[in-house]
C-alpha cells in the first residue's frame, strides 16, 4: 500500500494545489517586489507590477532568472530576508560566478527537509528504517537535505558522506541499512563492490533514492538488479533549495513535483515562449514558499517534459520527466556541475590557446574526464620532465578551478577536428540522456 | 662546437614516426642520428639531421611542433670506458645530462654519443679541453 508523507498535500485535488499556488504566488511576487531591489528592476523593465499577478495564469508576465542573474547579484542581491534572519548557506562548486549560493531560514530548511522526507517515504522509508545518507555533506546540498529529511520521517539516519568504500559497506552490513541515498554512480558502483565481495546476503538494502545526475533506465536495472532494492530518482537544485524538488513514487515513471512549493513551467529555450503540457522544453521554477531566497521564474537549463495524468501512487502533483539534456553546454561530472568555458579559463591563465577537447566517460560506474589540450611551440621543450610539468601545471589548475581531477592529454597541433573552423569540445560517451 | 638536435612532440599513434621521416626525405633532408622518448601518451622524437634549417621548414609546413636545442657528440674511441669516463667527467664538473643517446656513422665505422647537457657550451669546451673529442657541427652535418 503506497504511503505518503503529508497525505493531504501530497494527494490534494488538483483545484486546491492551483489555489494554494494562486494565493501564494501573489504573495511572494508583492514580498520581492518589496525586498528584493534587483528583480524589482527586472519587473519595472518589463513594466510588470504586483498588480498584473492575480494568479498562475499570470505567470508568464514575469521576467526569468538565470545563472548569469546570480552572478551579477552575488552574493546578497537575490536575498529577500535580512542576514540576521538566515540560518545556513549551502553552495555548488565551481569558480566565483558559477558558484551559486543559497540562502535559507530556519522555516526554509524546514519546508526543504519536508519535500525531502515526502521522497523517503515515497520510496518507502518508515521510522523503523535505517537510512544511510552517503551524498557529500557540507556545502553541497545532497548530504543536509537527505540526512534533513531522514529525521523527519524518523528513520535511523547514517551520516555517511561520500567515499571510504569499505566503511560504506561496513556500516551497511553491520547496521542494517534499508535506504540509500547518493549519486546513481556512486550506487552502482557500490553495487558492483557488493557484488565482488559477495556481500548481497549481509545487506538489509530495500531502497535506494538516487539524484544529483543524469542516469539511464538501463543504470536503475542494473543497479535494482545487483542489489535487490527499487531505485528511485531524485531532482532538485541549489537555487530552487536541493534535492525533493520532485521525486519518484512506486509508479517509477516520472517524478512528482512539490507543486505546494514550486510552480513548474515548460518554456521554448530560444523563445521564451510558454509551452503546452506535454510538449518538451525547458524547466522553469518558481519558488513560492520561500523566505530568504526566493527565486521567480528561474530557468533551470534543463530540458524536460511535464505530464498531469493521473498517477496510480495516489499523488495529484505533475510529474516531470528524467531531465533529456540541457539547454546549455553545462555537464554534470561526479556530481560537479562543468562548463567548457572554465577550461578555456584555465587555458588562457596558463599562457597556452584554448585548443582543447573534453572527453567524458564512465568507467567501472565513476565518471572520468579527460582534457586534450593542442601543444605550440611555446610549451613544447626537447625532455619529457618538462612536458610532463605543463601537463601537470594543467592538471593542478583544472582541479582547483572545477573541483575535480582530470587527466591532462597532450595533443599535436591541429589534431582537434574542426569542423567549418568549429572544434568539437565535448566528447560525452556516457550516453546518459537516451532512456 | 654544439650540434643543433631537431625535437618534435608527437601523439603516440600508429603510424606517426613513419610519416615524420616521410616528410624529411620529401624535403631531401637525410637523418644523422635519431632517437624517441616517450610516456604513455606522448613522445618526443630527437633528430640530428644534414639540413636543420630545411628540415624545419617542412616539418612545420606539417603543422607540427618542432624547436631547435643544442647538443654535443662525443666521439667514443676504441679505448676501453672513454665512455663512462665522459658522463663522470660531467657528472663531476655539475653538469646535469638530461638525456644521451648513440650513433654510428657509416664512413669511419665509429661511435658518438649525442650529449644534451644543462649549459652545453661550456660542457663541450670542458670535454674538449679535458681531451675528450668533440664533433663540430658540420663533421656531422657532412658525415
Ligand atoms: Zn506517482
Amino acid at each position: 500500500m503506497e504511503r505518503y508523507y503529508q497525505p493531504e498535500i501530497e494527494c490534494a485535488p488538483r483545484e486546491q494545489i492551483l489555489q494554494w499556488q494562486n494565493e501564494r504566488l501573489v504573495k511572494q511576487v508583492q514580498n520581492v517586489w518589496e525586498h528584493v531591489p534587483y528583480y524589482r528592476k527586472k519587473m519595472e523593465e518589463k513594466g510588470v507590477t504586483p498588480a498584473d499577478i492575480t494568479g498562475v495564469k499570470d505567470l508568464y508576465k514575469l521576467p526569468f532568472l538565470c545563472k548569469d542573474d546570480l552572478r551579477e547579484a552575488y552574493p546578497y542581491g537575490l536575498l529577500a530576508r535580512p542576514l540576521s534572519d538566515c540560518v545556513r548557506i549551502q553552495s555548488t562548486s565551481g569558480t566565483t560566478g558559477r558558484r551559486v549560493v543559497a540562502f535559507y531560514t530556519q522555516h526554509d530548511l524546514d519546508l526543504w527537509e519536508d519535500c525531502c522526507a515526502r521522497a523517503i517515504v515515497a520510496a518507502g522509508g518508515t521510522k523503523d528504517d535505517v537510512c544511510h545518507v552517503c551524498y557529500g555533506y557540507g556545502l553541497f546540498t545532497g548530504g543536509p537535505g537527505l540526512n534533513g529529511g531522514s529525521h523527519k520521517v524518523g528513520c535511523l539516519t547514517l551520516p555517511m558522506s561520500s567515499g571510504n568504500t569499505d566503511r560504506q559497506l561496513q556500516f551497511m552490513v553491520d547496521l542494517g541499512s534499508t535506504i540509500l541515498c547518493c549519486t546513481p554512480s556512486y550506487a552502482a558502483y557500490l553495487a558492483e563492490s557488493i557484488h565482488e565481495r559477495g556481500l548481497r546476503d549481509q545487506i538489509k538494502l530495500k531502497a535506494g533514492i538516487f539524484g544529483a545526475e543524469a542516469w539511464t533506465e538501463e543504470m536503475r536495472h542494473n543497479i535494482e538488479e545487483k542489489l535487490g532494492i527499487k531505485a528511485y530518482d531524485i531532482y532538485g537544485l541549489t537555487e530552487t533549495s536541493g534535492p525533493g524538488v520532485s521525486f519518484e513514487c512506486s509508479e517509477q515513471s516520472g517524478m512528482h513535483i512539490n507543486e505546494d512549493h514550486f510552480i513548474a513551467e515548460i518554456i521554448d529555450p530560444d523563445t521564451g515562449e510558454v509551452l503546452p503540457e506535454g510538449e518538451k522544453g525547458e524547466l522553469v521554477f518558481t519558488s513560492i514558499t520561500k523566505e530568504a531566497f526566493p527565486l521567480l521564474r528561474y530557468r533551470t537549463r534543463d530540458i524536460c517534459v511535464l505530464s498531469r495524468k493521473p498517477c496510480s501512487c495516489g499523488r495529484t502533483h505533475v510529474k516531470m520527466s528524467k531531465p533529456m539534456g540541457r539547454s546549455d553546454d553545462m555537464l554534470v561530472i561526479k556530481g560537479v556541475n562543468v562548463f567548457p568555458s572554465q577550461i578555456e579559463t584555465v587555458l588562457l591563465k596558463l599562457g597556452m590557446e584554448p585548443n582543447y577537447r573534453m572527453i567524458v566517460d564512465r568507467k567501472n560506474n565513476l565518471d572520468t574526464l579527460e582534457v586534450q589540450v593542442e601543444v605550440n611551440e611555446a610549451q613544447f621543450s626537447d625532455t619529457v620532465k618538462n612536458m610532463e610539468k605543463v601537463e601537470r601545471s594543467i592538471s593542478s589548475a583544472l582541479q582547483s578551478i572545477l573541483g575535480i581531477g582530470a587527466k591532462v592529454t597532450l595533443m599535436e597541433p591541429k589534431s582537434i577536428e574542426r569542423s567549418e573552423g568549429k572544434a568539437k569540445r565535448v566528447i560525452d560517451n556516457r550516453d546518459l540522456f537516451k532512456s | 662546437m654544439q650540434i643543433q638536435q631537431l625535437s618534435v612532440f608527437i601523439e603516440n599513434k600508429p603510424g606517426r614516426l613513419a610519416e615524420i621521416t616521410e616528410v624529411l626525405a620529401e624535403a631531401q633532408v637525410d637523418i644523422r642520428a635519431i632517437s624517441v622518448a616517450d610516456t604513455s601518451d606522448f613522445g618526443i622524437l630527437r633528430v640530428i639531421v644534414d639540413k636543420p634549417d630545411a628540415a624545419i621548414a617542412a616539418l612545420k609546413e606539417h603543422g607540427m611542433t618542432v624547436s631547435l636545442t643544442n647538443v654535443i657528440a662525443v666521439g667514443i674511441s676504441d679505448e676501453r670506458g672513454t665512455f663512462s669516463k665522459a658522463v663522470r667527467f660531467l657528472a663531476d664538473q655539475g653538469f646535469d645530462v638530461e638525456y644521451m643517446y648513440a650513433f654510428i656513422s657509416r664512413d669511419q665505422g665509429r661511435a658518438y654519443v649525442i650529449i644534451r647537457t644543462s649549459d652545453g657550451a661550456r660542457a663541450a669546451q670542458a670535454l674538449q679541453d679535458h681531451g675528450f673529442e668533440i664533433l663540430p657541427a658540420e663533421a656531422v652535418y657532412n658525415m
